[in-house]
């Protein structure tokens, strides 16, 4: 029994990249997950990633700033001290709606920011989990629970002629705890 | 992906659809024609320049769309730029007919009501261009209109129009004209004379439409003014142009043509229309607001007419139907990639902004005696119909549907998003 965890196929080129990817696939080698330095186009749908939800958040959080904002202008100026501006009636719509507007923008695009941060795990002083740190930088890495039924060797054989320019096998799952 | 499309292919204008259109300009005539014999020559008019104006400003953005994705060196349109190059190749005539209705309008004359005074007028433009307006002593004398009138006379706007949609139809027929030739001559040459001269047609229309739209809509109420009103009308007609460039491509798919053409070049289409429908909308609030807040009598007179009975519910459809409407039908992704769902839509926005222009124009013209009947719907037809055969006539004298030498052709096929 080794005591590898993860192994990781690491690749110079995002087409080799992709070419590894459907060689696994056609194996029926499970994919952990990817890492690359730079989106890379079509490798989700290749992966059977669903589509993000983000879009709904931000739509979310669009809705909790314009209400917000309504509400509060609502309260100042209707409610608790109405104010004659150019003789328009107190509870004036129109005149509420650009602050309505910017508003909606801002939760809408600091929610999607910190939903973004919060599924990603990423905050800051916290370091990030990265599994070979040179997926930050220029490799393209594809990892692979150890854990499956296919012999680690078959899976370096695959690994190595898809083009991969190093295999490695690591013992822990993250090197960046420290 | 199909990679395998015969870019030799032509569009053959032929069948049901030029029997259709045929009809419909015959519908178009038929309606005019009634209009002038039922004694409703003002509203003909009024109907005949918003078509008019809608068919021109249709063409002139597609000359537009062309400049754009040249300017930014856009791949993804590459394949469908035939369809624009279409519209640009009618720009002349379009053009040529707004003028003569136009010409007609300030010409003719006939008995009216202004401001509760029986008068002689012309059908068109009939506030700035009534007889003795700038002459002094005569009692139609309007001293605004006099300050207004070394910009506002007759010579001066039909120089400027002629100006106008001269240098568009150019600038269109050049670009229509360097595509062709690409195709035949391969290289980068005829596409970096096309960004040159696509540079220059993008300054050229910038500052000019607004003044298109001051001269041939604004003025119709001479007394009011908008500095947001070209930009206004800028904004429909380019999203009234996206969507009929994007329902023709439909069309033409369903028709079987453009088979390169996927749901992604139709979702960045859709994206277009929804992202200026709400560029639409802000420049019809910042115009209003602007308006509504001050609360200056000279300015809020064109809101104040709008919110008489006759139109307050068209006002409202307004918004309904260019906001509301592609705001809740086309944000999600998947109602973009949905064909049924975006034709729809299409269909939509081109009403819709039918119905903004019929409110930029008919207070100022018919006023109180607006209507929409046979006049209205059979003049719109009789437009549609008089495009719709133009454009797939220039389309099918294109040798191909694609311009098959464009440098971003390949991009374009393997378009994905």
């Amino acid at each position: 029994m080794s005591s590898t965890k993860y192994i990781l196929g690491i690749f110079d080129d995002p087409d080799d990249l992709m070419h590894g990817i459907d060689k696994l696939q056609k194996n029926s080698v499970p994919i952990y997950d990817v890492y690359t330095p730079m989106p890379i186009h079509g490798i989700d749908a290749k992966l059977g990633i669903k589509d993000s939800r983000l879009g709904y958040a931000a739509f979310m959080f669009g809705c909790m700033g314009g209400t917000t904002i309504f509400t509060l202008v609502y309260y100042f100026l209707v409610h608790d001290w109405p104010m004659d501006i150019g003789g328009k009636n107190f509870f004036a719509i129109p005149d509420f709606i650009p602050v309505t507007f910017e508003w909606t923008v801002l939760f809408a695009s600091y929610g999607m920011a910190f939903t973004f941060f919060f599924a990603t795990h990423l905050f800051p002083g916290r370091a990030p989990r990265v599994m070979d740190l040179r997926a930050t930088n220029d490799k393209f890495v594809i990892a692979i629970d150890a854990k499956g039924n296919i012999p680690h060797e078959d899976i370096n054989t695959i690994l190595k002629e898809a083009g991969a320019s190093e295999v490695k096998h690591n013992d822990r799952k993250y090197v960046s705890y420290e | 992906m199909n990679t395998h499309n015969s870019l030799d292919e032509q569009f053959v204008f032929t069948g049901r659809v030029k029997t259709i259109s045929l009809a419909a300009i015959a519908v178009g005539v038929l309606a005019i024609a009634i209009g002038f014999l039922t004694n409703q020559g003002e509203r003909t008019f009024a109907n005949l320049l918003l078509m008019g104006y809608y068919f021109t400003c249709v063409c002139a953005a597609g000359v537009f769309f062309c400049a754009l994705q040249y300017v930014a060196q856009a791949g993804w349109s590459a394949s469908l730029l035939r369809v624009p190059q279409a519209f640009a190749r009618v720009l002349p005539i379009a053009s040529v007919i707004l003028l003569v209705i136009i010409i007609a309008g300030l010409n003719l004359t006939h008995h009216t009501e202004i401001e509760g005074k029986d008068v002689v007028a012309p059908y068109l433009y009939k506030i700035w261009h009534q007889a003795g307006v700038t002459t002094p002593g005569s009692e139609n004398y309007d001293p605004v209109l006099a300050g207004k009138s070394g910009f506002l006379n007759m010579p001066f706007f039909l120089i400027r129009i002629v100006v106008f949609l001269g240098a568009y139809a150019i600038f269109g027929w050049l670009l229509a004209k360097y595509s062709e030739t690409e195709d035949e001559l391969g290289g980068l040459f005829y596409y970096k004379k096309s960004f040159t001269i696509s540079a220059a047609f993008l300054v050229i229309f910038g500052f000019t439409q607004p003044v298109f739209s001051f001269d041939v809509i604004m003025s119709l109420e001479a007394h009011w003014f908008s500095t947001m009103f070209g930009w206004y009308n800028f904004a429909a007609m380019w999203v009234s142009c996206l969507s009929v460039i994007t329902l023709t491509i439909i069309l033409l798919r369903s028709a079987g043509y453009m088979q390169w053409v996927t749901q992604d070049h139709l979702h960045n289409l859709g994206q277009l229309m929804f992202g200026f429908s709400i560029f639409w909308t802000y420049v019809w609030f910042a115009q209003f607001l602007l308006i509504y807040y001050a609360n200056i009598p000279e300015e809020s007179v064109y809101f104040l007419k709008r919110w008489e009975p006759e139109f307050k519910p068209w006002f409202w459809l307004n918004i309904v139907i260019n906001f509301l409407a592609p705001l809740l039908i086309i944000m999600a992704r998947d109602s973009k990639r949905s064909t049924s769902i975006l034709k729809a839509t299409c269909i939509i926005l081109i009403l819709g902004h039918w119905l903004d222009y019929f409110i930029m124009i008919m207070p100022g013209t018919v006023g109180d005696k607006v209507g929409f009947f046979y006049i209205e719907i059979g003049v719109a037809v009789g437009f549609a119909g008089l495009f719709t055969y133009l454009m797939l006539n220039a389309l099918s004298k294109f040798k191909s549907l694609v311009p098959k030498k464009h440098p971003f052709l390949q991009e374009s096929l393997h378009h994905h998003i």
